[in-house]
């Protein structure tokens, strides 16, 4: 083979092996994921399990939600009344800060917190264990760490996540009245009675409940599945935390923009 | 169920990690009752030994035969009833970092058996003398020690009453004390409860004293086994080298390499 041959070879010989390590890496997930279902039953039977981990993953992540919704919601308000008085139609402030509330904010950016504030630890946490022979040590014990430390995880992510998501719509609703009615002079009753007639509770409110069960599923497996295959070591675990943050941030974007078309297409 | 002299036999193991051939060909049998030792320098696969042992991990080719069961045939379930009867203390003691060590050494028996709380209270209590450690119940693992972290982690593996304990390194990192209490604590266990023990270690003399067989493993093979007595006097040149810490002999303390001119000058290529 003459040179330049040899070099396309090799060059197509690293694109394949990329491939299938990729492929690899896809499938190692998704059998995680079947053996943290499977565990759901004994969950179940243990629901102080499920509880302690509800506390950690969603409870500690309500503060940030909280705040962010808040101001988020605050400056909806503001952009929206700047827009809309234009056209003479700031009566209708409700509605623009509900519906991107409702429909896309409050999940995505709810998610991306969720991410950045539970999927980080998750992945620490997990592949600390990991590190430090705790999960080896369950096994040996007889227990099953899937069912005992990443199942309940698992749930309480998927639980946590369109809670966080409702919480951070509220408030951002109230950001916006705060703003829109509080300090721009938009009518009071006009901002309440326009958002109640013009959203809808399947569209919308439903569209994005399920949006946001659809990311609390992604980002939690996307954070046990990088600690549970982390490298042992402290690199290891530190660049693993690093891609649950990367991997659930363009996951959550990309399959909003998906469920969006779905939802909204016609 | 096996009543066989042999608790563990281990036949014709193979195991790689990658290209690296860890095991080329291992047997090994463990004796019922008695302390068995695999001894070896870092590196040659002893943690691997009882992960291979306790299934965590498959080998390429071999059988190996816990209680007359034939572990990697096993089902998980199967596998998982099999562990109950084997407890093993890891390097760092592997104690659940969240929960204080009155959960730790409870965990084992809340996950597999029925017993009520008042009685499980009494067995960690009583596990936990056992390894001199009644009065730290109450803390939580991050306020132990290296070493008392590792006897909690030995009250917990003895929770369940196995019949046989595989300890990884369990004289490294101890105080001459500890090392002499937990040398007694393993002699005893062993004696007063009908337990088979394996330490897998490089603390050559600590082990030797306790072990009533040592196999010596190096390259994948076995190099040599018999009584400790025998061991400590071997003739066997790398038996020597190892047993006695020596830097020359046929273990050389360099790894495999191009001569340091070449490297040096080669710029790293
Ligand atoms: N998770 C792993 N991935 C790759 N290699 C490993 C892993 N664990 C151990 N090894 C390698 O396997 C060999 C044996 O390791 P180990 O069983 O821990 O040795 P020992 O306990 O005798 O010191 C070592 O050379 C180590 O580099
Ligand atoms: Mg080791």
């Amino acid at each position: 083979m003459t040179a330049p041959v040899k070099a396309l070879m090799d060059q197509l010989a690293r694109l394949g092996r990329s491939g299938v390590g990729v492929l690899e890496h896809l499938g190692r997930a998704h059998l995680l994921l079947l053996s943290i279902l499977g565990g759901l039953g004994d969950l179940v039977r243990r629901p102080r399990l499920l509880l302690i981990q509800l506390f950690s993953v969603g409870v500690l992540s309500a503060l940030i939600v909280a705040v962010s919704g808040t101001f988020v919601g605050m400056v909806l308000g503001l952009q929206g009344y700047y827009i809309l008085s234009q056209f003479g139609a700031e009566q209708t402030l409700g509605v623009m800060v509900a519906a991107s509330l409702v429909r896309e904010l409050g999940p995505v950016v709810a998610a991306l917190l969720f991410a950045g504030r539970a999927g980080s630890a998750l992945t620490a946490e997990i592949g600390l264990m990991k590190a430090t022979e705790q999960l080896s040590g369950l096994e040996m014990m007889a227990v099953d760490p899937i069912k005992r430390i990443l199942t309940p995880r698992f749930a309480a992510g998927i639980i946590s996540m369109p809670l966080l998501a409702a919480m951070f719509s509220a408030l951002g609703v109230m950001g916006g009245y705060f703003v829109g009615v509080g300090l721009l002079g938009v009518d009071d009753g006009a901002f309440w009675s326009q958002m109640q007639a013009k959203i809808d509770t399947y569209d919308d409110v439903l569209n994005g409940v399920i949006k946001s069960l659809v990311f609390g599923l992604v980002c939690t497996w996307i954070a046990l599945f990088q600690g549970y295959d982390a490298d042992p070591t402290s690199v290891g675990v530190s660049r693993a935390t690093t891609r649950t943050v990367v991997h659930s941030s363009l996951a959550v974007l990309g399959l909003d923009f998906i469920l969006t078309a779905l939802m909204f297409g016609e | 169920m096996g009543t066989e002299k042999n608790l563990v036999t281990i036949k014709g193991l193979h195991y790689s990690r990658g290209d690296k051939v860890i095991f080329d060909g291992v047997d090994i049998e463990i004796p019922r009752g008695g302390i068995t030792a695999i001894m070896g320098p870092s590196g040659t696969g002893k943690t691997t030994l009882l992960k291979l042992i306790g299934g965590q991990l498959r080998p390429a080719a071999g059988t190996i035969h816990v209680d007359g069961e034939d572990v990697h045939r096993l089902s998980s379930s199967e596998l998982y009833k099999l562990r109950i009867k084997m407890g093993m203390l890891f390097q760092t003691g592997a104690l659940l970092t969240d929960i204080s060590v009155f959960d730790n050494v409870a965990y084992p028996l809340r996950e597999h058996t029925n017993l009520p709380e008042s009685m499980i209270r009494k067995l960690v209590l009583l596990k936990l003398e056992a390894v001199g450690l009644r009065g730290v119940w109450k803390q939580m693992p991050n306020q132990l020690s290296g070493g008392m972290a590792r006897r909690v982690a030995l009250a917990r593996a003895i929770a369940l009453d196995p019949m046989m304990i595989m300890y990884d390194e369990p004289f490294t990192g101890q105080d001459p004390i500890s090392m002499g209490v937990l040398i007694e604590l393993i002699r005893a266990l062993n004696d007063a409860s009908g337990l088979t023990s394996v330490i897998v270690s490089h603390d050559v003399e600590e082990t030797a004293s306790i072990a009533d067989l040592v196999y010596v493993i190096a390259n994948g093979r076995v190099v040599e086994c018999g009584g400790s007595k025998e061991i400590l006097g071997s003739s066997n040149a790398w038996t020597r080298q190892f047993m006695r810490g020596l830097a020359d002999g046929p273990v050389p303390f360099h790894q495999d390499a191009p001569p340091l001119v070449e490297d040096l000058l080669g710029g790293g290529q």
